[in-house]
């Protein structure tokens, strides 16, 4: 009997809800996310879109303006010369990374809920790194320059690269991510793109969507080639992400300023950026799933498990506050504790208390399963939990630099005008290629879903041979 | 060599993937060997139950990634101890410690395009041609239907008898296409 009931069990473990309702055919799934991109263009969409793209043009401006006057224009000034170009930056890169952690390692996992959400947020990672990419460019101080950044011979110089310096690791990294993530989402859109290609009713759709997707046919021998492709990139991607936030780190890590020389940061760093871009893919996953309709597909179950994970990640985020504080005072070196006692008590308390409260307190509410499972409640939380990650980064930056060893050479850092408009204006890019995407293209990955419809059909199947098979058993023991 | 045939193939519609590997498992024992199936997502066992071999993507993709290595070593070394050896804070012009996230990332990306680029190559992509466009519910492929086209060119090909053969395992539609 207790063989039995564990069967019956597992069987609830093994399909966890997919989808809501009645089980939808293969039919219903192409039909539900074809159709955002088939409908006539809704009023809202123009209107969205003139929102998204004017703060985008304002951050166009905002750049133009710094490219044409000098990097004074930003609060950037000795002994803070790292600000808001910095912190931004590791913002944005920190959000791409739930992309790849639902794309290639719930993959890996077998995590079959992540199917219906991995298409939305590996998006969210491309987009990310694009708004990300907007900094090292600018932040150089001769913008016209940015490509000196890469090993490009350059004749009249003659000069090469410090390959010595994290810096150069991070633009090697950040541009490997990037490059790599965007392939990872072109193969997965192949065969939606197909599908879209065969439902066209306009010719322009059909060369348009028919370019895109190669000539895809769906072939067996396509197949094959296909899972093979897309199991070595997630294999490739599970690596690739845990290494960018760790170079990202290295870039503060293998300094030696007080409150940045610790071997925690990389681990850290991971930890915090699955943190904010799962909190960024519930905060975008809320909207999109009620906007398109896709209730059914992107369930309850999904953001409850999203939620999970924001717990699971905020708890460590907290240890490494706290092993950061025992080290510094555990160490018995002077200038490491002055470090962090100067961030929790100094002039940035504020910011540090803010960061705490966001990042640690807020996602403990999600032990409650009601809480997890409660649309406004994790719409806030989500929005909090990336206050906190920017939070974090500011701290980490601006702490550690405005203080130097020297009192005479103490400040403090204060954001310009331009510094938040450029900020604000990176959401809209975001938020315009968010636009854009969910209008041409499937927000979900449909072969995946029918894929996996199939298999939790057939598994199913087996698994009701299975409980009939002990059944039957138990009944002839009985006879016997 | 006989002239190509000016018929690709017989293409049998089925509306499960059961069904249709049911199809391929039969169509192979009844000595079937030129066959291809289409199906709107990758059906588990599909290759085996078609007698296909395993794709070979994964050596091209590890001398991809062989190359990449490769670079970042010789890139390193050659700008920092050849080219341009400049001391920086008393390090050595090259070591491998400071060397491994680049070759790390160029070793990722060289795999990563070769993983992709070897996937369309090998599938023949992009192609604008393909018979099963001449059928006339190939769209419906990568919508909901299962589909398998025994080749004219196989051995066992016959217009009546393969039709009677797919007809009775279930085949909702049939349909002779062209070349």
């Amino acid at each position: 009997m207790a063989e039995l009931s564990q069967t019956v069990d597992m069987k609830e473990r093994l399909s966890p809800a997919l989808t809501t309702g009645r089980t939808p055919s293969y039919h219903d799934v192409t039909e539900a996310v074809s159709i955002v991109s088939e409908v006539a263009t809704h009023r809202n969409w123009y209107i969205a879109l003139a929102i998204t793209s004017s703060i985008t043009g304002m951050m166009g401006l905002m750049i133009a303006y710094l490219v044409a006057t000098g990097v004074g224009v930003w609060g950037n000034n000795g002994p803070v010369g790292w600000g808001w170009d910095i912190t931004n930056f590791v913002f944005w890169i920190g959000i791409g990374h739930a992309g790849t952690l639902i794309s290639a390692i719930l993959f890996l996992f077998r995590q079959k809920w992540r199917t219906s959400i991995n298409r939305f947020a590996e998006a969210m990672t491309l987009f990310a790194v694009a708004c990300a990419a907007v900094y090292p460019g600018i932040h150089v101080g001769r913008p016209w320059r940015a490509y000196w950044l890469f090993p490009i011979p350059n004749e009249f110089l003659d000069l090469w690269q410090n390959f010595r310096s994290p810096l150069l690791w991070d633009v090697f990294a950040v541009s490997t991510y990037g490059t790599v993530s965007a392939l990872f989402w072109y193969v997965g859109l192949i065969p939606d793109l197909a599908t879209i290609r065969d439902r066209a009713t306009t010719t322009g759709r059909q060369i348009a969507y028919g370019i895109a997707s190669l000539g895809w046919r769906g072939s067996a021998t396509h197949w094959k080639h296909y899972e093979k492709a897309y199991m070595i990139l997630a294999g490739l991607s599970t690596p690739l992400v845990l290494s960018v936030h760790t170079i990202v780190s290295f870039d503060f890590a293998v300094s030696i300023v007080p409150g940045w020389h610790t071997t925690i940061f990389p681990p850290y760093f991971v930890a915090g950026a699955i943190f904010s871009g799962f909190a960024m893919v519930v905060t975008l996953m809320v909207i999109a799933r009620w906007i398109y309709k896709v209730e059914h597909l992107v369930t309850i179950t999904h953001l409850d498990n999203m939620n999970k994970v924001i717990l699971a990640t905020g708890t460590i985020v907290g240890y490494a506050y706290a092993t950061e504080m025992f080290i510094s005072w555990y160490s018995g070196n002077p200038y490491e504790k002055y470090a962090f006692m100067n961030r929790a008590m100094g002039p940035y308390a504020w910011a540090y208390w803010t960061m705490v409260s966001c990042n640690v307190i807020s996602p403990q509410f999600f032990w409650f399963r009601s809480l997890r499972r409660n649309l406004p409640f994790m719409f806030v939380i989500s929005i909090v939990v990336n206050i906190g990650m920017w939070f974090e980064r500011f701290v980490i930056i601006a702490t550690s630099l405005h203080r130097d060893y020297l009192p005479s050479a103490w400040g403090y850092f204060r954001p310009t005008f331009v510094d938040i408009c450029t900020f604000f204006g990176t959401f809209g890019l975001f938020l315009t290629l968010f636009v854009f995407f969910t209008r041409f293209l499937p927000i979900i990955a449909m072969s995946e879903v029918k894929g996996m419809l199939s298999a939790t059909a057939h598994e199913k199947h087996y698994l009701d041979e299975a409980v009939a098979a002990s059944e039957g058993k138990e009944h002839v023991g009985a006879a016997h | 060599m006989a002239e190509k045939p000016s018929i690709h193939g017989l293409v049998a519609d089925f509306d499960s993937p059961e069904r249709l590997m049911g199809a391929i498992k039969a169509a192979r024992k009844a000595g079937y060997s030129k066959m291809e199936a289409y199906t709107p997502f990758p059906i588990h066992g599909i290759d085996d139950a078609m007698g296909a071999k395993q794709s070979n993507l994964g050596y091209f993709v590890v001398c991809g990634g062989a190359v990449g290595m490769t670079i970042a070593i010789l890139l390193q070394w050659w700008t920092g101890a050849v080219a341009y050896p400049l001391v920086i804070a008393g390090k050595p012009f090259f070591s491998f410690e400071p060397s491994i996230p680049i070759i790390f990332e160029l070793t990722v990306l060289f795999s990563a395009f070769v993983a992709v680029f070897g996937m369309i190559a090998m599938n023949g992509l992009p192609r604008l041609y393909h018979p099963i466009f001449n059928y006339s519910g190939h769209k419906a492929i990568t919508d909901d239907r299962f589909v398998l086209i025994i080749e004219a060119s196989d051995r066992e090909f016959d217009a009546t008898a393969t039709r009677d053969f797919l007809a009775a395992q279930g085949a909702d539609k049939l349909e002779l296409i062209e070349a």
